[in-house]
């Protein structure tokens, strides 16, 4: 029987659940024996001048080894994402000026830990506050400028459409509505702060532990930050307590990590606390969009056009190349005949943004989906009827969207139908007029998503290695970085299918530089399709050499091998030769890279159900119906788990989450008080409803489910919350939707 | 989130914590279940330079009947609020309050004299206790004084209590099992109220209201009861419920839309209180 497709328990999970997991700051290697602690004085005002800063005192505190200011700081400035403009550098200790509030402006090396917060401040920084410009509208009009020699905030023409929006755009449209609708900027917020330790050897290489989602770029790119040949740095992961995007890449500390450990000539560890994280962190979403709709009363869409700004934050990161991805599946699961999309990425006095959980995609799904309801309602058709009415349909697979995507495979209306019939979707109308009828003070509300997204978009080719060793255990090296996906148990399964052997005896590895050189890592949903498969054909070609071998050995037709519990047997007879005995005799060891040249895209439906008292504002989200198709389920149980945490993400940008800051630049949801992370009571249980539509893109059919719940449950569970109150003259509310939120569209539609 | 350093002092005895806390004056803080003070040391807004710590005093951690009152130590944690038999018929209001503040973890360390030091105008217990007219003890070596709740809170996070003063009892009327209400209302479960409204039926049949997060100190519906007093119905006495208040602006919540809530939440627990 197949290992494939059953429900392994994840075997990352005892020592997690018991011990707990040993995370950057909690190693104790004895390479970082004597280490100094790093702690950074940052700027608490968003936007200022620098006139002096005097590290005197600091210097004289107890356990104080070194102060280091900008000024001693010989990291050249970054530009941390190559299409921004040219003049937004970042340096690594801010010199004149500061962007943000949580900007580093000092690093101070002590001893101990604790010391290093005394001494921090000590450090006596003279601010001259400037303007401050933290809305992306505010930051278009050029007036409040962050980079005054890129004469503009605007970092990047790269999303602006190659030519004017048609004038007829919406010309044959009967009906055409439009709406400026806000993708909150929400936090990753991982269990695991960011950390970074590192230490030169005596060989003059330089070695960093850090947090993140990709070793491999990661050391490229602090390699060039540092000034030093990738091949002179090694990193290493220890476990990694989450990600959601916010962790791809490196971030400018580890840099200043390896920097300062040469210039004092010890180790030196750094690890943020919550409110560093709550600024430091890169952070997620945030675009403004326009959305516009138009079509016919008989529900047919002729045209559709998405305006996005996006939020960079002060120093552009990878938030600046997202909008191409909303732009790209801006028409959704939809043939829409006519779509036109442009973007601007505008930088601001607030914490840099890159990648979260969907990355761009999420984006485009929730302007699209809204702009549907806003249709749907303007016609008034049903909104699951009027998405049937213009999903692709399967025939047309692959299908070339108008936004330039190609879509791979999928069933979208069968999808829809599916998550409508897991809700009883007519039984919940009635109910919902039943309720409006009595007009009691508890609505229901009900949403629908229909959603496509792309996986592995970012970077198509990964490797793995696969050995068997003569005590007859298996070692898996792989690109992927996993950071709670459970890549040790899904690779093992991966390996165990081919080679017969136990997943309990089958180790893999990841995220150290020197034994795996090359890799992407984890993001984007990428690691099954790209990781998984490289993992699948290093492991059928490590057979195949398992089998040549013994066919020598056995003196048999390598034709009449096969392979049963690690054993290379002659069809129908008992004799055979271990993989272990293979491995004994001679190395046993596949390297294998695979490119599967494109990205894959895994779609859904989900239906919402909301509860919501009109009198307070507060809606709950009582249920949620969820179809997510990502090809062959590889272990349900991980595909489930992927699918929880996605859906409770998506819920969570819907209802709580949202970072703000006042107009000064000051962050308002720096602790967890603030800031608007779930819990478990502020989310239902979620109905998950299997459906398993194979990519043709790989041999095994798999496409990436890391991201989908997020993109599928967030339309669905705002449009629920709108419909709740669509009776009373609601046609829109922004998210996240608090009660707050939902009492003043109340208001306002009453007036 | 590491605190300024600061010395740590657990006396045995109520005597010798009140002695300490005279001797250090204006440098000490009484530390009790932490889960105010601790974060606010760790952001470094607070850096006292003594901790007296009064969470393990026995000698402040009790319940009892004591005549027509309950007394209940200032030391005495939520989680035992929470499951107290006599609470649950003495004044049943006191442990339903409790039961809402923070998650498990928060109740199984913090303490109603520490929630009624605090003052936070945000806290569940100040209203509460204020609904059900407690007397607040407060004790030095000058000796000791009793201060209704209504007397006790002078503005955001300060009242009468002096520094050299610790609260050791808190004192509440018997006011039984039925009659009461608390609407809490939070964005998440384990949230502090963006409002809230506690209702105490007091032996002598008065209905009395505490609103949580309605201005800078816990405050009374006086509109409100006194409508009820003259025997107005419940949707006319609850649509008073914002006079005099000053609720504030924060994410949650604007003072339009707090002043909004605060009638819906005093409509509903008065119904639930009367049903
Ligand atoms: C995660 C979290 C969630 C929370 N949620 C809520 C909530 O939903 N609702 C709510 O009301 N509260 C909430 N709280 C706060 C909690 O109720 C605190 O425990 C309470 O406010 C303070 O009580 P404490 O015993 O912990 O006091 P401490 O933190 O020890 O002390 C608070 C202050 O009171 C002083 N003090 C303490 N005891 C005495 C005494 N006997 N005499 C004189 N002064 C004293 C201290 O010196 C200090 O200034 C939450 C706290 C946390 C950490």
């Amino acid at each position: 029987m197949s290992i494939l497709g059953t429900r392994v328990v994840r075997t990352e999970d005892p020592v997690f659940l018991t011990r707990g997991a040993t995370y950057t700051d909690d190693l104790t290697d004895e390479r970082l024996t004597g280490a100094l602690h790093l702690t950074l004085v940052r700027s608490p005002i968003a936007h200022a001048t620098i006139t002096s800063i005097d590290i005197e005192a600091a210097l004289a505190a107890p356990g104080v080894v070194a102060v280091y200011t900008g000024a001693d700081c010989d990291l050249a400035p970054a530009l941390l994402f190559p299409a921004a403009n040219k003049a937004m550098l970042r340096p690594f200790l801010a010199t004149d000026r500061v962007r943000y509030v949580g900007e580093a402006v000092a690093a101070v090396l002590t001893e101990e830990a604790y010391q290093g917060e005394d001494a921090a401040e000590l450090v006596d920084v003279d601010y001259e506050p400037l303007d401050v410009v933290v809305g992306m509208k505010d930051a278009l009009k050029d007036e409040v400028l962050l980079f005054p020699e890129a004469g503009t905030n605007s970092v990047t023409k790269m999303h602006l459409a190659k030519e004017e929006a048609p004038e007829d755009l919406f010309a044959d449209c009967e009906v055409v509505v439009s709406k400026e609708i806000l993708n909150q900027r929400v936090a990753a917020a991982p269990l695991e702060t960011r950390a970074a330790s590192g230490y030169w050897g005596e060989d003059g290489r330089c070695t960093i532990f850090c947090s993140t989602q990709n070793a491999q770029s990661a050391r490229d790119e602090v390699a060039g930050w540092m000034g030093i040949d990738a091949k002179d740095l090694r990193l290493i992961l220890p476990d990694v307590g989450g990600g959601f995007g916010a962790k791809i890449g490196a971030d400018p500390e580890f840099a200043l990590v390896g920097w300062l450990s040469k210039k004092v000539g010890r180790p030196v560890r750094w690890n943020e606390s919550r409110s560093e994280n709550m600024t430091g962190m890169v952070q997620g979403r945030g675009q403004l969009q326009t959305v516009t709709i138009g079509g016919d009363r008989d529900g047919t869409v002729k045209a559709y056009r998405l305006d996005v700004v996006a939020d960079a934050g002060a120093y552009p990161r990878l938030g600046v190349a997202l909008p191409m991805f909303t732009r790209m599946m801006a028409p959704g699961t939809y043939d829409i005949p006519k779509v036109w999309s442009t973007a601007k990425v505008v930088a601001t006095n607030t914490t840099s943004t890159a990648a979260y959980r969907g990355a761009g995609r999420p984006e485009a799904t929730q302007a699209i989906e809204r702009a549907m309801d806003l249709f749907a309602d303007a016609i008034d058709m049903d909104p699951a009827e009027l998405r049937k009415k213009n999903v692709v349909k399967p025939e047309q697979f692959p299908f070339t969207t108008k936004g330039g995507a190609e879509y791979d495979t999928g069933e979208y209306a069968k999808a829809i139908d599916l998550a409508l019939q897991a809700a009883d979707y007519e039984g919940l109308r009635a109910e919902q007029a039943r309720r409006r009828q009595e007009g009691g003070p508890l609505q229901l509300g009900i949403g629908v998503s229909s959603y496509v997204e792309i996986t592995g978009g970012g970077a198509f080719v990964e490797n793995a290695t696969v050995e068997v060793h003569a005590d007859g255990t298996v070692t898996v090296l792989t690109g992927t970085s996993p950071h709670g996906q459970g890549h040790a148990t899904a690779w093992a399964m991966l390996a165990s299918e081919e080679l017969g052997i136990p997943v309990d005896k089958i180790t893999v590895i990841h995220g150290d530089t020197d034994l795996i050189p090359k890799g992407a890592g984890t993001m984007g949903s990428r690691s099954l399709q790209t990781g998984g498969i490289a993992v699948h054909n290093a492991a059928v070609e490590l057979v195949e050499l398992a089998k040549q071998r013994a066919a020598e050995q056995l003196e048999a037709n390598v034709d009449d091998l096969v392979i049963e519990n690690g054993t290379v047997q002659v069809k129908g007879t008992g004799t055979g030769v271990s993989l272990a005995d293979l491995a004994g005799a001679d190395e046993l060891k596949v390297f294998h890279e695979w490119d599967g040249k494109k990205p894959t895209f895994p779609f859904g439906a989900h239906v919402a159900l909301v509860e919501l008292d009109v009198e307070s504002g507060k809606a709950t989200v009582e249920r949620i119906w969820a179809v997510d198709d990502a090809g062959p389920i590889l272990n349900p149980l991980i595909f489930d788990g992927q699918r929880h945490g996605g859906i409770a993400q998506g819920i969570a940008q819907a209802m709580l989450e949202e970072v703000v800051w006042d107009e000064e630049g000051q962050p308002l949801t720096a602790t967890f008080a603030d800031y608007g992370i779930p819990s478990a009571a502020e989310l239902p249980s979620f109905d998950l409803v299997t459906m398993e539509t194979p990519t043709t893109i790989n041999s095994m059919g798999y496409k990436g489910i890391g991201e989908a719940g997020t993109i599928g449950s967030c339309p669905a569970v705002q449009n629920a919350v709108i419909d709740a109150v669509s009776h009373l003259g609601v046609e829109h509310i922004d998210m996240p939707l608090t009660p707050l939120r939902v009492w003043e569209a109340i208001q306002e539609a009453s007036k | 989130m590491i605190p300024v350093g600061f010395d740590y002092q657990r006396p045995e005895l109520l005597d010798a914590a009140l002695a300490l806390l005279a001797e250090h004056g204006e440098d000490a803080t009484v530390l009790a279940g932490g889960h105010s003070l601790l974060p606010v040391m760790k952001l470094r807004l607070a850096a006292p330079e003594v901790v007296i710590d009064i969470g393990r005093l026995a000698e402040l951690n009790y319940i009892r009947l004591d005549g027509d009152e309950i007394a209940i130590g200032a030391a005495t944690r939520y989680r035992d609020l929470v499951v107290s038999d006599v609470l649950a018929q003495e004044c049943a209001l006191l442990p339903a309050v409790a039961r809402t503040v923070g998650d498990p973890q928060v109740r199984h360390r913090g303490t109603l004299g520490g929630a009624l030091a605090h003052g936070d105008p945000a806290g569940d217990l100040p209203a509460a206790v204020l609904a059900l007219d407690g007397t607040i003890v407060l004790r030095s070596p000058r000796g000791e004084r009793r201060v209704p709740i209504t007397e006790f809170y002078t503005g955001v996070f300060s009242s009468v209590k002096e520094p050299d003063e610790l609260i050791v009892e808190i004192r509440l009327p018997r006011t039984g099992s039925t009659g009461w209400a608390y609407e809490k209302f939070t964005r998440r479960s384990n949230d502090w109220a963006i409002v809230a409204v506690a209702v105490a039926t007091l032996p002598s049949g008065r209905r009395q209201l505490g609103l949580v997060n309605m201005g800078s100190t816990p405050l009374r519906a006086s509109a409100t009861e006194a409508a009820l007093a003259e025997g107005k119905p419940i949707d006319e006495a609850a649509a008073l419920a914002a006079e005099g208040t000053e609720p504030p602006q924060d994410n949650a919540g604007t003072p339009a839309y707090r002043r909004h809530l605060v009638t819906v939440l005093t409509r509903r627990a008065l119904q639930t209180a009367t049903a």
